[in-house]
């Protein structure tokens, strides 16, 4: 089963880590992450840009476009993981190893309905 | 790093610094009051948060501690008591928590930060003396780390800093939340002062850049802080693209030795990909509101700069039209001298040349004007006056980067003036 992590961190918060705090970090979950692709159980990874870059569309008619994240949040969407897993449990320990490296903030967990891996962006 | 670590504590007490602080100045309307109200509260945390784990709203926890605190202190200050070691009652603020972190969702976060940001940009204060505020109060840098950073003793910023604070003291900023004019004049005044901390660091010399550098990044994290606190702001979007996209260039601009390079000779590859993809999002997104602004344009220079990989590939007609763009929005002679480096690309030096010759008068003191005007005479042959204009300009240079820079020129004259047999010869 694919599960989405779907990362959600205080972005001021990030955004106050220094250049070397920063890359200690990604290290760390560097480390999970080649596990996972040696497990052949690691899809796409992203980090996003802050949310001052975001743009949202709200789908009314006509279609309205506002700028920011599409919620006000304290904790923001930041990046997410696509892993494949057997079950809610295998994937939770994969958040708690990705927790460990990347304390703070919250993991949502979500099964993946519809996967298309594309295939064009390298 | 583990969330009781000595760093992660530092990271939220910083990211939480300028929202606390901005609220414990309104709530008790003096600077050093609220100053030390947040101090406090940080010492406790120090001690609280290893122990209890931190708490799920850091800001609002600080804003409750501090200013409790700072009350407490008042009522002790007048019984002169001893201070009781209690944090039992500060350590598990549960649902007062809630409470507060609610009530500071609202409108007063976003005023609280803009008018603590705009106390520093009192327009009685020179610039070194609002960014040296700025960043010991809105930042939160030690006066050692501003000291370094403007390479000045410690003694001496702390002066610095004590002098501007009187002086903000005095001036009176309302506490009301302001209108719809008042929070854009505001912002414009805080702008600018973002601005300002960027070219502090921007402009260092190479062998000074290590140290100012943390300037220049000082000044993005406050520029994205005040983007998320006006998401819609065409203008700050363009500041903040401004600072992001000059930044980007941070690791090629210096050799090893510590002379400037010029965008024309840098290594693109060194140039920080991350930084300007930040940077040309938020171009695009400003240039949808049609409200034009000179950080805008200035952004879109850089951006065009930053797309083109090689520096043949660079787009200087639109580059010229854009300098024609910020010259009606913002005249000054400094932006059509930007301007004809542009229009010698475009024009050649002649059409250059006659650009900046009226403005001789007005940038007799301006290293630039003579180093952009020797490199125009030069490209014309004019060698002998090319010489003149660049003797004037290591003259008036402001660091031996700059002299070392235009000294480069004045030896590749020499160089193709000299007869080719004792060229041959060296």
């Amino acid at each position: 089963m694919l599960y989405a992590i779907l990362c959600y961190h205080d972005e001021d918060f990030v955004g106050s880590w220094s250049k070397e705090q920063d890359a200690a970090v990604m290290k760390k979950l560097a480390v999970v992450q080649e596990k996972l692709t040696r497990e052949g159980r690691l899809g796409p990874v992203a980090r996003l840009l802050p949310t001052t870059a975001a743009t949202t569309l709200r789908k009314e008619n006509p279609p309205l476009v506002l700028d920011g994240p599409y919620a006000e949040t304290k904790e923001q969407l930041l990046g997410f993981y696509l892993i494949d897993c057997k079950n809610l449990d295998e994937a939770l320990d994969v958040a708690k190893d990705l927790g460990a490296a990347n304390p703070g903030g919250a993991y949502e967990i979500r099964p993946v309905g519809t996967f298309v891996p594309g295939g064009a962006l390298k | 790093m583990s969330e009781t670590d000595a760093a992660w504590i530092d990271a939220a007490l910083t990211s939480a610094r300028p929202q606390a602080v901005g609220a414990l100045l309104r709530y008790f309307r003096d600077l050093d009051t609220a100053e030390e109200a947040f101090q406090n509260a940080c010492l406790r945390a120090l001690r609280s948060w290893p122990q209890n784990g931190p708490p799920r709203d850091p800001a609002a926890w600080l804003i409750m501690v501090g200013r409790n605190a700072a009350i407490d202190e008042a009522r002790r200050g007048r019984k002169q008591q001893p201070l009781p070691e209690d944090d039992r009652a500060i350590s598990d603020l549960g649902d007062a928590e809630d409470e507060i972190a609610e009530r500071l969702d609202g409108s007063h976060y976003r005023d609280d930060i803009l008018r603590l940001m705009f106390i520093c940009c009192h327009p009685d204060l020179p610039p070194t003396q609002q960014i040296a505020l700025a960043l010991r109060i809105v930042s939160g840098l030690s006066v050692k780390q501003i000291a370094r950073a403007f390479l000045v003793g410690e003694a001496a910023m702390e002066q610095r800093i004590t002098r501007a604070k009187a002086r903000v003291a005095d001036a009176n900023v309302p506490f009301e939340t302001p209108g719809a004019v008042e929070r854009s004049e505001r912002l414009a005044a805080v702008a600018a002062m973002i601005y300002l901390i960027f070219n502090e660091g921007y402009s260092a010399s190479g062998d000074t850049a290590d140290m100012r550098k943390p300037l220049s990044e000082e000044a993005i994290r406050l520029a994205r802080l005040l983007l998320r606190l006006f998401p819609s702001e065409p203008e700050i979007m363009g500041l903040t693209a401004l600072l992001l996209l000059q930044h980007a260039r941070a690791d090629a601009r210096f050799d090893a030795d510590g002379a400037l390079i010029l965008l024309d000779d840098q290594d693109r590859t060194l140039w920080n990909q991350k930084l300007i993809a930040e940077g040309l999002a938020l171009i695009d997104k400003a240039m949808r509101h049609r409200r034009s602004g000179s950080y805008q344009i200035q952004a879109a220079i850089a951006a065009l700069h930053a797309r083109a990989a090689r520096p043949e590939d660079t787009d200087w007609q639109q580059i010229d039209l854009l300098y024609g763009a910020l010259e009606l929005v913002q005249p000054s002679p400094v932006v059509t001298l930007n301007r004809a480096v542009a229009a010698s690309k475009v024009r050649g030096a002649q059409a250059a040349l006659d650009m900046i010759e009226p403005l001789a008068p007005r940038l007799v003191n301006y290293f630039h004007f003579f180093g952009v005007r020797g490199a125009f005479l030069m490209q014309l042959g004019r060698n002998e006056e090319a010489r003149v204009a660049f003797d004037r300009a290591i003259a008036l240079a402001n660091t031996s980067a700059e002299a070392a820079h235009i000294r480069m020129h004045l030896d590749r004259l020499m160089r193709d003036s000299e007869p080719p047999g004792k060229k041959a010869g060296k």
